[in-house]
């Protein structure tokens, strides 16, 4: 299949930016979004010109380094899926594919469609994380937790940091990605320790970071390739406004 | 008190507000509409009812604390979404070339502030029409006899009786059902309230909410059209 990709060029961080139009000829429909991708910068740079930047690791749907706004979508079309597990058999021979990086605020961008996504581990610094003793490892199931509660943690946990939220936000608000991590360990017998603290800080780095605040669309929950729900925002804010009334953060 | 600060100046902290406000102003919608239903016997009273309504309305006192709190909490949630309009769009700088955005969200969720905007425009000409003159302008008396009171609905009568301010009257409405459409559950959401026996139910009493208050509204500027034409 043949496409025309337009996509965002742009030499560096300050430097203005723009969309130019490729021609992506026989693509196969087995092949990734990033293969394509792959291929295109094969012959860019065979004809020495500086290959399309963009993100990617593990190419598994797991690592939550692949991002690119798709066709006006955040991983592309369907549901659940990142953009290295999205096939090109999602699209039609002839189509007009425009590749954007996330736009905010929080991300930005580094070169083309690298973005920097140095906002959201700030944001985990702040507070998403449990105190554990060093020495050996704990033994399995040591704790007891139900597998309702312990299946619900894991729902949230499956957060891969992606951005697709953000990016899909017509806020630019990394709310529901605050509130996987929120909900998870508050879901834990783990997570109690830090639990006040742990919103409290986690929201005001989202706030410092200058993400946008949630007018509760669903379009996070909707594009999200981990499926993490949107009752997690109210989760979140259920959580933060119990800390900030009974924390001792005076 | 700092705690207390922070956390009402955090966005989440105003989302709250704008959540417990909007709240308050849907029971406010709901009293106003319910009284504002004794306009629907004026083919019989000519406006009796809601004349002693009225008088009822503007001069008792705990009434007018209410209205008091009322006119400072539409203030407050005006200035709130506003704020945070401003910041929500500072949140993105440079958009996309190629957006559908209602692939993955409601139109409704998406255009609080224009649908806001909407019923701003008309809340302005609504108190100019009626609040305005009750206030610092001229109220007839009942067939121009002081001793029989003030004709409040005599303003009513005039006003609905030209189709243009009719018109205006139900497209603010229709402004305000799609805001309610997303406003009702959304405020929940906001202030945690979310529970898998609660949230069902919440998101359908918003629903309900959103079609029956500007149902309600419209039944009085259409009559009252239909009565003096």
């Amino acid at each position: 299949m043949n496409l025309t990709l337009k996509v965002w060029r742009q030499k560096n961080s300050s430097s203005e930016g723009k969309m130019v139009e490729y021609k992506a000829e026989d693509v196969s429909p087995d092949m990734s979004f990033l293969e394509m991708l792959d291929v295109l910068n094969e012959k860019l740079l065979k004809k020495g010109e500086d290959p399309i930047a963009f993100d990617h690791d593990c190419r598994e749907g797991i690592c939550g380094m692949c991002s690119l706004f798709i066709n006006g979508r955040p991983h592309g079309p369907g549901e659940a899926v990142t953009t290295c597990q999205l096939h090109m058999r999602s699209f039609k021979d002839g189509d007009t594919v425009f590749i954007e990086p996330f736009r905010a605020k929080g991300f930005p961008i580094i070169k083309d469609l690298v973005i920097d996504r140095g906002a959201f581990d700030r944001i985990i610094q702040a507070g998403g994380y449990v105190s554990a003793n060093t020495g050996s490892a704990p033994d399995a199931n040591e704790i007891p937790i139900p597998k309702d509660i312990a299946e619900n943690a894991f729902d949230s946990a499956a957060c891969i940091g992606c951005g697709a939220c953000v990016a899909a936000c017509k806020n630019a608000s990394a709310m529901l990605f605050v509130s996987a991590k929120v909900t998870q360990l508050a879901l834990l017998p783990q997570g109690q320790v830090e639990r006040k603290n742990r919103v409290e800080n986690m929201v005001a780095q989202m706030d410092e970071e200058g993400f946008g605040s949630c007018t509760n669309t669903g379009a996070c929950s909707a594009v999200c390739p981990k499926e993490i729900p949107l009752d997690n925002i109210a989760t979140l804010n259920r959580e933060y406004l119990k800390a900030k009334a009974t924390s001792d953060n005076v | 008190m700092g705690w207390f600060l922070s956390a009402l100046s955090s966005s989440i902290g105003r989302k709250v507000i704008v959540s417990l406000t909007g709240l308050f102003l849907i029971l406010f919608l709901i009293v106003h509409a319910s009284g504002n239903f004794t306009l629907l016997n004026a083919g019989d009273d000519k406006g009796a009812a809601f004349n002693a309504y009225s008088e009822f309305m503007g001069h008792n006192p705990l009434i007018q604390a209410v209205a008091w709190i009322t006119k400072i909490l539409i203030l407050v949630h005006i200035l709130q979404t506003i704020y945070l309009a401003l910041v929500n769009r500072k949140a993105r700088p440079v958009g996309y070339k190629y957006e559908k955005p209602g692939q993955s969200s409601g139109w409704s969720s998406r255009n609080m502030t224009f649908l806001g905007i909407i019923i701003l425009v008309f809340l302005v000409l609504h108190l100019k029409t009626f609040w305005y003159v009750v206030h610092y302008g001229e109220v007839p008396f009942v067939n121009g006899d002081p001793s029989q009171g003030k004709d409040y609905f005599k303003l009513v009568a005039v006003a609905f009786s030209q189709p243009w301010y009719v018109a205006l009257y139900l497209i603010a409405l229709v402004g305000l059902a799609f805001h309610l459409w997303h406003g009702f559950q959304s405020a929940f959401q906001t202030i945690g309230w979310n529970h898998p026996k609660y949230t069902p139910m919440i998101k359908t009493i918003g629903k309900i909410l959103a079609i029956l208050i500007p149902i309600g509204f419209s039944t009085q500027p259409i009559y009252i059209y239909l009565l003096t034409n």
